[in-house]
């Protein structure tokens, strides 16, 4: 009875969504305000019937209803209960379901946080936002329906999860992700409002901030989180491997990093209009680029979701008639006029255009290197098939990043309209040796030797790091105390510099890791020991461990340092009992400045192990780096820029107070 | 048949799940360093998408072997790329060969970036003729701040 | 050009990509391709499975179409295949069948033969899998198509059964007689 309720409520959402693709869009085109208005009862009531579709979904999983084929193939009455409710995005069609919920939320949150919007705009976003909703919710109903059953042939027991999943990083990873990835929707809608209504000015770019500011802020802890996720889970100490899977995730992210800078430019000097809101709608298409390509199988991942080339059909239809019907809209009706605006070539309109191409160029070296086995299998047939992985992308990607910090560290310091010559000179002068000196002095003193891509890491890490307080020595200076010239500085600032900093502890932790890791797969005997460094890994033995739905050998490694007992680490093969897979289980020890890693292996005839070890100094940095981008992402929100400080209130239903701060109140 | 495939593919490398972990013995450390760069660049021919050195597939086994006995033998990486490639096509290498077929996705991106500087270079210097300054006049910006306050 | 018209770029890509996604949605993406396709043979020189025939060489395979079937006692797939071998090679009886027996154990996979019959003329061993990296073998079953100069033709990945072997070999093999 439950999941046929799930069902129903599923096609009554459906509905309703059609309703708001439709309604309110006549409504502003006819000025009909009560079809306008329409708009956020709808979106609530999708919201409400979405949720309630979620709920049933888990309650089958939670009551191990088998005869539901998604629970069958994803569950197992074994399974630990915080997994089962998990398991409702473990697969396709729930993960679908995930997807389409959070695309709900954020139209509904849109509703909820926009009343200072106009109606008409409004209206014209949340129907963008039914259009897309009422496309997947269709797509879902057709072609993965997670509430079909096989009410004759009730399995007895189910498939089980894929042991991979169960685990913590799946509980936060996917919806923090698709947080991400959906969110772009709003600004997507945003962008299709202004071009139907022909307002795309400053008006429409700070209304998009928040927005995109969000999304990118959820992108950024999604990315993470997954990446952190591969790296305990899979048992190699990789943290990143350019799958198709990583990539699709990563390419909205830096069109989205490209979005806010490009948005601040729009919204501040009244440029690049064009520009911008074209970004807009591609960090939208580049998410449903990634929703096709992880669920329609083109390309080989080893995250994809099973292979089924009708639901591509289906997802390719729809990516037609969205990102077509868009970017049509877009050659018709974005302006072209030439902007009156000035500025020079060292203004820091320029700089941030610079950023963008680069951020841009980043996104297409990306999706090139995603898609060119196609594209040359297309050409050259199938015999000749090409692979393109982890060696391409880092030769191409990482000068580019280098060459986005130097940007950001000039872009600091830049100006509107125009910045002089001798300005930046005296500026960065001391920035820059500093910099240098240091970037080579320190990883000196800390290893005693010379290593190219260490200081090279470290010079970009000082630039920005060393603009970012010169800046705000700079921004401070006028003010009686240095105190008072802190407290004086807007949230968004802090946020910016947030942000980048972020960059910074970015560009480290990933060099520093690839430069001065240590990895040692052993063969010790009980007792034996293997040194790396100041540590003396000591393995003490193998045990048997029985788990709730699998049982595991489990070592016990314990972690000598300086000659005395500093931890113990326990790293587990286990074999799960209803996929009849063996998994590793890395143990980690996390440090601020090196992890201990150990993965066990196979045991060999003579009682000894293979063990492997790891000392991957400055890892835990990519991701700290990645969460401080986050958290500059939320705190830029809370601007009050974006509070409207005085309302007067016409109308009962614009009691707004602090809607968009309040929003960010929630996200963070 | 495709479907059939991917399921047998499925079922080979549901070891995927397990991390590779081999001792190899290396006389020096230059070799080791040669062993983990090859072993992380060539691909597994049987599993979906991943390196021989994150690959649990028999086959990634064997060509670990394989690479640790031609490195022990003295040659080189490229001989031992060659060699790989040869049998397995380019398909094995994550880094493709820079030829014809491949020209696009080696200077592609060096292309975009150099067009999209110039653009930005002619957009500013064209830009810096219109010398007269103008920012939002205080009539837009009473239009603006009406539009956000969202008062009719 | 006109600057209304540059606007219609970012949808023309978008088309064409939309086109190179629709060619992809065709294809399998995991299988692999052979590079030995139109090369000659590896050069090999193994023992047969059977004590009493000595060994076997790349060049014993000249003068007639050959098929090499790459198989073990241990791979699942080979079992289903294999009844499906018998048959085809009885009624091919001008197309050599050669096994390879594939890092077996040799006593099971002798017992193997006796028990469910031999498709095979002769089945040299490749205990170590050093033959199937020679040949481009990614596991087991993998079957090639050998012409009469010894040229591989075919590679075929995953099980043969009437079905395969009619849609598939056939035609190829007719067409190198």
């Amino acid at each position: 009875m439950i999941p046929e309720l799930g069902n129903f409520s599923l096609i009554l959402a459906c509905c309703l969504a059609s309703l708001m693709a439709i309604i309110p869009m006549a409504g502003a085109v006819n000025n009909n305000q009560l079809w306008m208005s329409l708009a956020r009862p709808l979106s609530s009531g999708i919201w409400v019937f979405m949720l309630l579709s979620f709920a049933c979904l888990a309650y089958a999983f939670l009551n191990d209803d088998f005869s539901v084929n998604y629970v069958a193939n994803n569950s197992n009455s074994l399974l630990p209960t915080r997994y089962k409710f998990t398991g409702v995005w473990g697969g396709h069609e729930g993960s679908l379901l995930l997807w389409v919920l959070i695309l709900a939320s954020w139209s509904y949150a849109v509703s909820l946080f926009s009343r200072n919007l106009p109606l008409d705009i409004l209206a014209r976003v949340l129907s963008v936002m039914g259009i897309i909703t009422s496309g997947f919710l269709m797509f879902m109903l057709l072609t993965s329906n997670p509430f079909e059953r096989s009410l004759l042939n009730t399995p007895v027991d189910g498939r089980d999860l894929n042991p991979l999943l169960q685990d913590f990083g799946l509980i936060v990873h996917p919806p923090f992700l698709y947080m991400g990835y959906v969110g772009f929707s709003v600004a997507f809608a945003f962008a299709i409002a202004a071009l139907l209504s022909g307002r795309l000015d400053a008006a429409w770019a700070r209304w998009t901030r928040p927005w995109t500011n969000a999304a990118w802020a959820f992108l950024s802890v999604g990315i993470a989180l997954g990446s952190w996720w591969a790296y305990y889970e899979l048992g190699w100490g990789g943290w990143w491997f350019w799958d198709p899977t990583e990539n699709v995730a990563f390419m909205p992210w830096l069109v989205g990093t490209a979005l806010i800078h490009s948005l601040a430019v729009t919204e501040k000097r009244g440029v690049f209009k064009s520009w911008t809101v074209l970004l807009a709608i591609a960090a939208f298409s580049l998410s449903l680029l990634g929703a096709f390509i992880v669920r329609s199988g083109v390309l080989t991942s080893v995250h994809a979701f099973a292979v089924d080339p009708a639901r591509g059909m289906v997802l390719l239809a729809l990516m037609l008639l969205v990102i077509g019907s868009s970017l049509f809209l877009y050659a018709l009706r974005a302006p072209v006029v030439k902007s009156t605006t000035s500025y020079t070539l060292t203004s820091r309109e320029v700089m941030l255009l610079i950023n963008n191409i680069i951020l841009v160029v980043s996104t297409a070296a990306v999706l090139l290197g995603t898609i060119y086995p196609l594209l040359h299998e297309a050409v050259y047939g199938e015999a000749n098939r090409v692979s393109i992985g982890p060696p391409y992308f880092n030769i191409i990607f990482l000068p580019l990043m280098g060459l986005l910090a130097l940007v950001l560290g000039v872009g600091s310091f830049s100006r509107w309209k125009n910045t002089s010559i001798a300005y930046l000179k005296q500026q960065l002068l001391k920035v820059f040796v500093a910099s240098v000196a240091l970037g080579i002095i320190i990883p000196l003193i800390g290893t005693g030797g010379f290593n190219l891509g260490a200081v090279t890491a470290m010079i970009l890490s000082l630039w920005i790091v060393l603009s970012i307080i010169k800046d705000m020595i700079n921004k401070t200076a006028n003010k009686s105390t240095r105190w008072k010239g802190l407290k004086a500085l807007s949230l968004s600032y802090y946020g910016m510099q947030m942000a980048h900093l972020g960059m910074a502890v970015i560009i480290l932790g990933v060099c520093l890791t690839t430069q001065y890791s240590v990895e040692r797969d052993v063969r010790l005997m009980p007792g034996e020991s293997e040194i790396i460094g100041r540590y003396e890994f000591v393995f003490e033995g193998v045990t048997a461990e029985q788990g709730p739905n699998y049982e595991a050998d489990r070592a016990t490694v314990t972690v000598m340092k300086n000659g005395e007992n500093y931890l113990s680490l326990r790293p587990e093969k286990r074999f799960y009992f209803a996929t009849r897979a063996l998994q590793t289980e890395a143990a980690i020890d996390v440090g601020l400045f090196r992890d201990l890693f150990t993965a066990l292996g196979d045991e060999r005839g003579d009682g000894s192990w293979v063990i492997r070890i790891h000392l991957k100094p400055f890892v835990f940095w990519i991701w700290m780096g990645a969460f401080l981008m986050a958290f500059g992402g939320v705190v830029a929100i809370t601007d009050k820029r974006y509070r409207i400080k005085k309302v007067i209130v016409s109308k009962p239903e614009t009691v707004n107070v602090n809607e968009t701060g309040k929003l960010a109140g929630e996200v963070s | 048949m495709s479907r059939l495939l991917f399921i047998i593919f499925t079922v080979l490398c549901m070891n995927h799940l397990k991390a590779a972990i081999e001792v190899y013995q290396f006389d020096f450390s230059e070799q080791e360093e040669r062993f983990h760069q090859l072993s992380d660049q060539l691909r597994c021919p049987m599993c979906l998408n991943s390196n021989l050195s994150g690959s649990d597939a028999p086959i990634a086994a064997d060509l670990r072997a394989e690479i640790y006995e031609q490195i022990i033998d003295g040659r080189t990486n490229d001989e031992i790329i060659d060699f790989m490639t040869q049998r397995y096509g380019d398909f094995i290498n994550y880094r493709p060969p820079l030829n014809q077929g491949t020209v696009l996705l080696w200077f592609g991106p060096l292309v975009l970036l150099l067009v999209g500087l110039l653009i930005v270079w002619r957009m500013a210097i064209s830009n810096q003729a219109v010398d007269q300054a103008r920012s939002l006049t205080a009539e837009e910006q009473k239009k603006l701040e009406k539009i956000l306050t969202g008062k009719k | 050009m006109n600057q209304r018209m540059k606007l219609f770029i970012p949808g023309v890509f978008f088309i064409l990509m939309l086109g190179l996604l629709l060619f992809g949605l065709g294809r399998n993406p995991n299988q692999v391709p052979s590079a030995l396709v139109d090369r000659p043979l590896p050069q090999f020189n193994l023992p047969d499975l059977n004590q009493d025939m000595g060994s076997m060489s790349s060049s014993d395979l000249q003068g007639s179409i050959s098929i090499i079937n790459f198989w073990a006692t241990w791979c699942p797939p080979c079992h289903i295949e294999h009844p499906y071998l018998v048959e085809i090679s009885e009624r091919e009886s001008d197309v050599r069948f050669i096994g390879v027996n594939y890092k077996d154990d040799l006593a099971e996979a002798r017992l193997f033969l006796k028990e469910k019959g031999s498709p095979f003329e002769q089945v040299i061993i490749d205990l170590d899998g050093s033959l199937g990296i020679d040949f481009g073998v990614a596991g087991a079953p993998e079957t090639f198509i050998v012409d009469s100069f010894g040229t591989i033709r075919y590679r075929h990945v995953g099980i043969i059964n009437h079905q395969i072997w009619a849609d598939t070999f056939e035609p190829i093999i007719a067409r190198l007689k």
